[in-house]
């Protein structure tokens, strides 16, 4: 054991973890030392979940070893997806994590424990220890999660596993987030960062550990890396924030003027602003207008790609065949049935255009990674026929490169005439649409088209009310 | 709908139902009046809670009517002629709605065919016991079901009693709090180190516990038992949690409105017998009310989602 | 090999069988196989529709089936009044009423938003209520050509059973051919997913809440000219049975999986568990217990298997 691993919050040695044939990982060595912030990075499926549940206990090493010099209490996780109680209240929901808080009386100091840490991590929240957590928006359940995860809980958080924490905030409480991360590794915890978002991890990583296939292709001082360096690495040629070099054409008539919004034919338009300011919402409301409970989809209008795909995407019992043909049926069909070789053709020509990686679309949907199932939905909106393409955050937790595949194909198949209506939390994809609608309270606080798309424009549009009140 | 307000329908519900009572029957507006009219309702009470605290846990329970009824033969049989091995069954009889909670948990099996199964294995027990109505009710229950205390008759005093304890013990206590968030999402209790299995199985005998009670209220109240007599608790339990303002899914329950919502049930039966319907459509008008008041609480959550 | 989950129910059937006749000694097989038949045939039909409902996913199924099955007899019967001839007007009138109450169902469960397990429950009372006012506690026998047929056999084989067999095609092929299957499938699976992957959701509930009470109404119908006449009580058993035949037929209690051999299997197995017992001369009490462990057995059964694969 050698120096480092001794004063180490965790160490990994040659860990290795085996699902059946499948090495999620590979033979790891890592470690984390106290007051250090680790960004992990990789594409999906390179063995980042995998780590961290070495780490946090809920898996065994299939081989090599995972310690914990100092004990294994003060190692948290606070989990991509959301895993709060959800009808329990805020305060309740800490004391679920907080095994000393019982007998009579325990409710107060809950309360007490969770706001405290609230108010360290995100000043000037706005949230109710008594809340129900379901009475939160997302960014607010996230933003409790993560306070959670720091609060002391009869101990002191040591080590705080952060997957993906941002993906829900919005720009300003994931800075909150970053500063707070970057106090907290300053007073001597250790902070493992998993994101997707480079330019969060250079903010606040000290080190920079790159996963590929099950093992550690690059580990380095953040400094270290260049922002092309680290997507080398991860070995995808395609550079992130690459300006798309699309010219700006003059677009067809108006094929939708719903919700306050407008889109033209062959038009790819961005929904913007702060995460949780209604974009979703008012998505899900034009697309649920425009289609019908009771009525067929044969030739519908409209077709959905959803973002958040357990709950609006995903058939998890079916195959890939079945939930990619499952939009065309009423088109494909004959009498009713189900025409099965149009079927398989369909499914088979959409696997080569868009890249699925699998040997058989008859695998179960859920033997495929959540970058692969998400551009099963893109195959399942696209192979339809709609002309208007409803897309939710639809990138949400894909790697870099399954994005740049997927903006090429919207880009053609918008010059084909089909139009897209797309929200992002990523302002660098909504700067490669056509014409943006930045979101603020549920209204529509802006519409920027053509150059006055810029990251600023929609900054500003997305602040300047909440400024002035 | 948040929690402070889940319970204010069944309220209102109960009132309703309770004013129209009285307007019926001014007679009914007394203390023996009052005692008549909730008499049943305490071993329904009971039942509620115990369905209430199966449902909380993403559960249904369809053996809960054969259940009471077992319990109630049990108490009529063995509790009465030799009270030792009555208690040592009874408590066996919780330990197996335990162990049934567990097995459902570890072996993932529905929980809705398992209690469907034992329905039938409780029936047949329940049969074997006392194939003919009879047995007796052991002094001492009778008597505790018969107290007339001061002012407020014994059902209604035994009715708040229940709410108050069983709200303490779901809603305040951390224990109730984990159960509730067990039905809220299973994977963040396991996560934060519980053992869910055994949280299961203290969520089942829990359940086993207020079942086992309910059984013995029964007798204490009819004095005999037979093996059918409360096979019908099935539904009105679950009839109960649903107008109390509990979910099926998402351990979202109230135990105070469960409690009410069994008093509303029973008020209903009063209800309709001073009304002088035909004795055919008394059925009918219990899911006619059934109806009503879950059509009452929509509008009431529009209402809610609306503001 | 991977064997298929209705393998269990129709193994299990064929041991109870078997079981039975090694009792009698052969003696009875052709007399047990006809009554396993014919009343398997009820429990299959209203199996079939309570497996269509819980496909539809959690909290769906459909408790008004006894008081459907009653109601639908009853008023069969009376509009047939054993006229002779009068088979066919009988069979709309059950048909009718089927369709009638499986829209009252549905407007609850859609209109009122109620969970389907109350809504129907809610709603059997009525059904129940109805059906005692309209009966009078008369008892009307069927056509006598009505009850030959229900009695009857056609190549050695029950004519309930053919029907059942009939429904049970019709049923599968629904399922694995069609685009409706498709839609009940995706539907029970993720109902959220399935509406926003542009499937009219609602048009499959109410199709599906429709068919159930159909198929309960036939089945009432069918019962009550089989047992000569329409009682009050007829339909009791058959709610845990329809539930229970789903299951232990390998259909999936969560939704958007379904099994149609599976369910025949289980319900001629249920016929014959019993007729065991009684020819092993078992008391009510332990045939009532060995059914329940048999059932929890076969679940857990079921679900090891699963997990081991």
């Amino acid at each position: 054991m050698t120096d480092l691993e001794r004063t180490a919050v965790v160490a990994l040695r040659d860990a290795a973890k085996h699902f059946g044939p499948v090495k999620a990982l590979n033979g790891v060595s890592l470690s984390v030392a106290p007051g250090e912030c680790l960004g992990l990075v990789g594409h999906n499926g390179a063995g980042k979940s995998t780590l961290v549940n070495l780490v946090n206990g809920s898996f065994a090493p299939s081989s090599g070893e995972v310690t914990f010099p100092g004990g294994p209490e003060g190692v948290r996780s606070v989990f991509q997806e959301l895993s709060l109680c959800p009808n329990l209240t805020v305060a309740e929901n800490l004391s679920i994590a907080h095994s000393g808080l019982k007998g009579r009386g325990w409710r107060r100091p809950a309360r007490a424990e969770i706001l405290a840490s609230l108010d360290t991590v995100f000043p000037d929240h706005d949230i109710d220890p008594d809340a129900e957590v379901d009475q939160l928006t997302i960014a607010e359940r996230q933003m409790v999660e993560i306070a959670i995860g720091f609060a002391p809980r009869g101990g002191s958080a040591k080590l705080v596993i952060l997957d993906e924490p941002t993906s829900s905030l919005d720009e300003g409480i994931a800075r909150q987030l970053l500063s707070h991360v970057r106090a907290f590794c300053a007073a001597g915890g250790a902070v493992i960062f998993i994101s997707h978002m480079l330019g969060e991890v250079f903010a606040v990583a000290s080190r920079i550990v790159v996963l590929k296939d099950g093992k550690v292709v690059a580990d380095r001082p953040a400094q270290d890396f260049s922002r092309q360096g680290l997507v080398d690495a991860m070995g995808h040629v395609a550079a992130e924030g690459t300006q798309s070099t699309i010219t700006r054409i003059a677009h067809g008539e108006v094929v939708i003027r719903a919700e306050g919004l407008e889109a033209r034919r062959g038009e790819v338009v961005g929904l913007s602003g702060l995460a949780g300011h209604g974009q979703a919402a008012a998505l899900a409301r034009l697309y649920l207008a425009q289609t019908s409970d009771w009525r067929a989809g044969r030739g519908a209008r409209a077709v959905f790609v959803a973002g958040d795909r357990p709950r609006d995407g995903v058939l998890p019992l079916w195959s890939i065949l079945r939930n990619i043909s499952i939009s065309v049926l009423g088109r494909d069909g004959k009498g009713g049935f189900v025409n099965t070789a149009a079927e398989r053709s369909l499914a088979e020509e959409w696997k080569q255009r868009i890249g699925i990686r699998t040997n058989d679309l008859t695998n179960p949907i859920l033997s495929l990674s959540g970058g692969n199932q998400q551009k099963v939905l893109f195959a399942r909106a696209l192979a339809s026929d709609a002309e208007i393409i409803v897309m939710d955050d639809p990138m949400r937790g894909v790697d870099v490169g399954t994005k740049q595949d997927v903006y090429a194909i919207i880009r053609a198949e918008a010059a084909k005439g089909r139009t897209f209506l797309w929200y992002s939390t990523e302002t660098e994809e909504v700067c490669q649409c056509d014409r943006v609608f930045v979101f603020r309270d549920s209204q529509i606080s802006a519409e920027l088209t053509g150059d006055q798309i810029t990251e600023d424009r929609i900054l500003e549009a997305s602040f300047e009310m909440m400024e002035a009140s | 709908m948040l929690a402070r307000y889940r319970i204010l329908l069944p309220v209102i519900s109960l009132a309703v139902l309770l004013c129209l009572t009285f307007w019926m029957q001014p007679r009914a507006m007394s203390y023996f009046g009052l005692n008549l009219l909730f008499n049943l309702a305490v071993p329904i009470a009971l039942a509620t809670i115990a369905q209430m605290i199966i449902i909380m846990v993403n559960d249904i329970d369809l053996s809960l009517g054969a259940f009471v009824s077992l319990v109630a033969c049990v108490t009529a049989t063995w509790l009465n002629d030799a009270p030792l091995i009555g208690v040592l069954v009874l408590m066996a009889l919780i330990l197996t709605y335990a162990a049934m909670g567990a097995v459902i948990h570890m072996l993932e099996l529905p929980a809705i065919v398992v209690t469907l199964g034992m329905s039938f294995v409780w029936g047949g027990l329940a049969l074997f016991l006392l194939p003919t109505p009879g047995g007796a009710s052991p002094a001492w229950i009778r008597t505790l079901m018969t107290i007339k205390p001061p002012f407020i008759p014994m059902a209604v005093l035994a009715a708040i009693i229940i709410a108050a304890l069983t709200h303490l013990l779901v809603i305040r206590s951390k224990l109730g709090t984990v159960l509730r968030g067990l039905g809220g999402n299973t994977r963040s209790i396991a996560r934060a180190g519980w053992n869910v299995t055994a949280l299961k199985a203290t969520a089942y005998g829990l359940s086993g516990l207020f079942g086992v009670l309910a059984g013995m209220a029964l007798v204490g109240l009819t004095t005999s038992a037979d093996a059918n007599i409360a096979l019908r608790y099935t539904l009105l339990s679950i009839a109960g949690v649903i107008l109390g303002g509990g979910e099926f899914t998402g351990g979202k329950v109230s135990p105070t409105g469960a409690v009410i919502g069994a008093l509303t049930l029973t008020l209903a039966a009063s209800f309709l017998s001073f009304l002088r319907l035909s004795p055919d459509w008394q059925i009918g008008a219990q899911g006619a009310i059934l109806i009503l008041v879950l059509t009452a609480r929509l509008l009431f959550s529009r209402k809610g989602a609306a503001t | 090999m991977t064997m298929k989950p209705w393998v269990w129910a129709w193994t299990a059937a064929a041991l109870a069988f078997a079981a039975t006749v090694l009792l009698t000694s052969g003696r009875g097989a052709g007399e047990l196989a006809y009554a396993a038949l014919s009343f398997g045939a009820f429990a299959a039909i209203v199996g079939l529709g309570q497996m269509l409902v819980i496909t539809l996913g959690p909290g769906n199924v459909d408790l008004s089936i006894p008081a459907c099955m009653t109601l639908a007899g009853t008023l069969a019967l009376k509009a047939m009044g054993t006229t002779d001839g009068t088979a066919f007007l009988g069979l709309a009138v059950a048909l009718a009423t089927g369709l009638a109450m499986g829209c009252a169902n549905f407007v609850l469960i859609w209109l009122l938003r109620l969970p389907p397990i109350i809504a129907t429950l809610a709603a059997s009372l009525i059904y129940q209520s109805l059906a005692i006012w309209s009966n009078r506690g008369l008892r009307i026998k069927p056509p006598e050509g009505l009850a030959d047929f229900s009695t009857g056999r056609f190549i050695g084989v029950p004519n309930l059973a053919w029907i059942a067999l009939g429904l049970a095609i019709l049923v599968w092929l629904l399922l694995e051919r069609t685009i409706w299957g498709r839609w009940l499938l995706a539907s029970g699976q993720n109902a959220r997913a399935a509406r926003l992957a542009g499937i009219p959701v609602q048009a499959v509930r109410a199709a599906t809440y429709l068919s159930v009470a159909v198929f309960a109404a036939l089945a009432g119908y069918l019962l009550a000219s089989f047992s000569g006449g329409a009682a009050l009580n007829m339909g009791a058993e058959y709610l845990l049975m329809s539930i229970a035949v789903v299951v232990i037929g390998g259909s999936s209690i969560a939704g958007g999986n379904s099994n149609v051999p599976g369910v025949i299997g289980a319900a001629l197995f249920m016929f014959l568990v019993v007729s065991m017992l009684n020819s092993y001369g078992a008391g009510a009490g332990i045939k009532s217990v060995l059914t329940g462990t048999i059932i929890i057995a076969i679940v857990i059964a079921a679900s090891t298997r699963r997990s081991r694969q």
